[in-house]
């Protein structure tokens, strides 16, 4: 099968800033695909190169196996909801969606009610006189997509698209976003720099960084064994042991451990056989609800956290006592070389 | 100080009114104020007889203005040459003002503004007397396009009846090029001011959705440019109604309402039709400003 989206060796540098530097991915038809990473790490600029807005400085990218690194936007089968929703102020809702089509030349009457139909699949049916500046957020991301989908696009690209909205709302998009696109069948591709969303919702994440993919793999697997620390920590917000602390406990590579994974014992009390146990100092407590985040400098210096469950955090050690950091040896998750 | 201060923090309407009433009872006193006194002048009406104005309120002069012949030509030529210049320098500014507002960065955009601006910082005379040098008949441009071979052209352009003349400078065309000339910036600064307030993710939208740059261009762009054109047609506009020195110093024969107004206030001393006269161009303006609106210049706003 043809991959939907394919980078190969793409590189788009602005001056001294490597924005893409030597990219190569591939995504399949009807994949949710997300690209996470910090802001400036690549991942908005490998969107604009897919939707024609950027063109690469070096490399290819294939859309459906077709080299379009020099075709223009309005001539690529791709639409995107762009992070501020770019809905055209002195055009009614109505007007919105059915531009696609009225820029390709349908009449008035079947783009009305071909807009009509897209925005009774994005719940906004009564919506179509009004201005998108009568509309709530919520409502305007909506319209934005359902602009984006009149075209019936290949691929169907979102930058951070949820990212102006409240939390209740998101959530709500989130699970409305995946069971769309698990409807109609479209790729998306879906950048945000917030984990959570892009490990509940995608099928695969690519997690960028400094121009570069750090990882690429499902959720779950970038969750289990992040492949460098950057990754362990920005994904999983885990524990991460350089070379040299590594060295200290015993073990031979650099390694990750997350928080879940570690337990908080007193200073003189034996941990199970086959833990490794790191001695250090309580720096603060976070009541999380369910688990609390305990905070402790090691002796080496670094701040590690371990979640502890709240029925476990009757242990009572205050800030500033001694305790034990310890966790079972198989728990930790050997990392690459990375760049960060 | 500290307790003054406090005084004016816990009454915010005192405050403002502080701040507030000085320049309101400048604008409406000398500003508004002024425009009353003259509209109340256009009123009145002159004696025949004694040359003296009568402090009626009388409609006598509003008649004069409208029944006679050579006051409708004044309007009417006024009006047009108001119109051909404001087409002309919308047209002009369009894609200046767009080059300026959305691919110009840096020091080009900088230098594209100041270059904008720069002839308005000399002097206004000095410029109207030098554009009359320019289409004398001897002058610079007749010579160039004689090296060029294109007397011929120039000739059957002056005599072009209506707008023609002995010279340039003599002949409605030189007129609207001074004019062009003249009021050019009042039309491209508040276009580009529109235009940089244009999202650039509009324009992506609209290429994502399918749209090629022409039509991106007439779809998007140009309905969100239309409140800074009817801003910049204001200026071009009132400024042509209201000018009396281009037309003296450049230009065929013939008054225009500034140069009737001049008239009538001076040498005749008719002061109410002279007010009457300058009511025309805020009719005309109020005129263009509602039909502008009827056909939904400001709904971008």
């Amino acid at each position: 099968m043809t991959a939907a989206i394919e980078f190969r060796g793409v590189s788009r540098i602005y001056g001294e800033v490597r924005a893409v530097d030597d990219v190569s991915f591939s995504v399949e038809p009807g994949e949710f695909f997300a690209m996470l990473g910090p802001s400036g790490s690549g991942k908005t600029t490998c969107l604009r190169l897919v939707a024609g807005f950027d063109t690469p400085g070096r490399g290819q990218i294939l859309l459906d196996g077709e080299d379009v690194s020099s075709t223009p936007p309005y001539d690529r089968n791709v639409n995107t909801v762009f992070q501020d929703y770019a809905l055209f102020p002195h055009m009614t809702v109505l007007q919105n969606v059915a531009y696609g089509p009225r820029v390709r030349g349908v009449a008035v009457a079947e783009r009305e009610q071909l807009a009509r139909e897209m925005l009774e699949l994005v719940q906004l049916g009564a919506q179509g006189e009004r201005r998108p500046a009568q509309l709530s957020g919520g409502q305007r991301q909506r319209v934005a997509l359902a602009r984006a989908l009149i075209n019936h696009p290949k691929v169907l690209l979102l930058d951070e698209p949820l990212g102006a909205l409240d939390l209740k709302l998101r959530e709500e998009m989130q699970i409305e976003l995946k069971s769309l696109q698990k409807k109609l069948g479209i790729t998306f591709v879906y950048v945000t720099h917030d984990q959570g969303e892009a490990l509940s919702m995608a099928d695969r994440v690519a997690v960028f960084n400094r121009g570069r993919i750090e990882q690429l793999a499902a959720p779950r697997e970038l969750y289990l064994r992040p492949a460098t620390a950057f990754v362990a920590r920005f994904v999983g917000s885990a524990n991460v042991a350089d070379a040299a602390l590594a060295q200290k406990l015993g073990s031979a590579a650099a390694f990750a451990i997350r928080a879940e994974n570690i337990d908080v014992i007193g200073d003189a009390a034996a941990a199970p056989a086959d833990n490794v146990t790191a001695p250090g100092t309580v720096v603060a407590v976070q009541f999380h609800g369910a688990a609390s985040r305990w905070q402790v400098k090691l002796d080496s210096g670094d701040v590690w956290s371990a979640l502890l469950p709240e029925v476990r955090g009757i242990n009572g050690f205050a800030v500033g006592s001694r305790v034990k950091l310890t966790w079972p040896r198989s728990a930790a998750v050997v990392l690459n070389a990375s760049s960060a | 100080m500290r307790a003054a201060s406090t005084f004016f923090w816990r009454r915010p309407y005192w405050y403002l009114a502080l701040l507030l009433v000085p320049p309101l009872l400048w604008f409406g006193t000398v500003y508004l104020g002024s425009l009353f006194a003259l509209l109340a002048q256009s009123f009145y009406r002159i004696d025949d007889f004694t040359a003296q104005i009568v402090r009626e309120p009388t409609l006598a002069t509003y008649q004069q203005l409208v029944t006679q012949r050579a006051n409708i030509d004044i309007v009417l030529r006024t009006l047009t040459m108001a119109i051909a210049v404001t087409i002309a320098c919308a047209l002009i500014a369009l894609p200046i003002a767009t080059y300026m507002a959305r691919y110009a960065t840096g020091r080009v955009k900088a230098f594209f503004y100041v270059g904008v601006m720069l002839p308005m910082w000399t002097s206004y005379l000095v410029k109207v007397y030098a554009w009359r040098q320019l289409l004398a008949k001897e002058g610079i441009i007749a010579w160039f396009l004689d090296k060029l071979g294109l007397t011929s052209v120039l000739d059957a352009l002056l005599a072009t009846p209506g707008i023609g003349g002995p010279s340039l400078s003599s002949s409605f065309i030189g007129m609207f090029l001074v004019f062009v000339y003249m009021w050019l910036p009042f039309m491209i600064l508040p276009m580009a001011a529109a235009l940089e307030r244009v999202p650039g993710s509009l324009l992506q939208a609209s290429a994502d959705l399918g749209a090629k740059p022409s039509q991106t261009f007439r779809n998007v762009v140009l309905p969100l440019a239309v409140p800074g054109i009817a801003a910049g047609s204001v200026f071009t506009f009132s400024l042509t109604l209201g000018d009396y020195i281009i037309p003296s110093v450049v230009g065929a024969p013939g008054y225009f309402i500034g140069m009737m107004v001049y008239v009538q206030q001076g040498t005749a001393g008719n002061i109410p039709l002279a007010a009457a006269f300058s009511v025309v161009p805020v009719v005309l303006i109020f005129v263009y400003l509602s039909i502008a609106k009827r056909f939904g210049a400001f709904d971008a706003l």
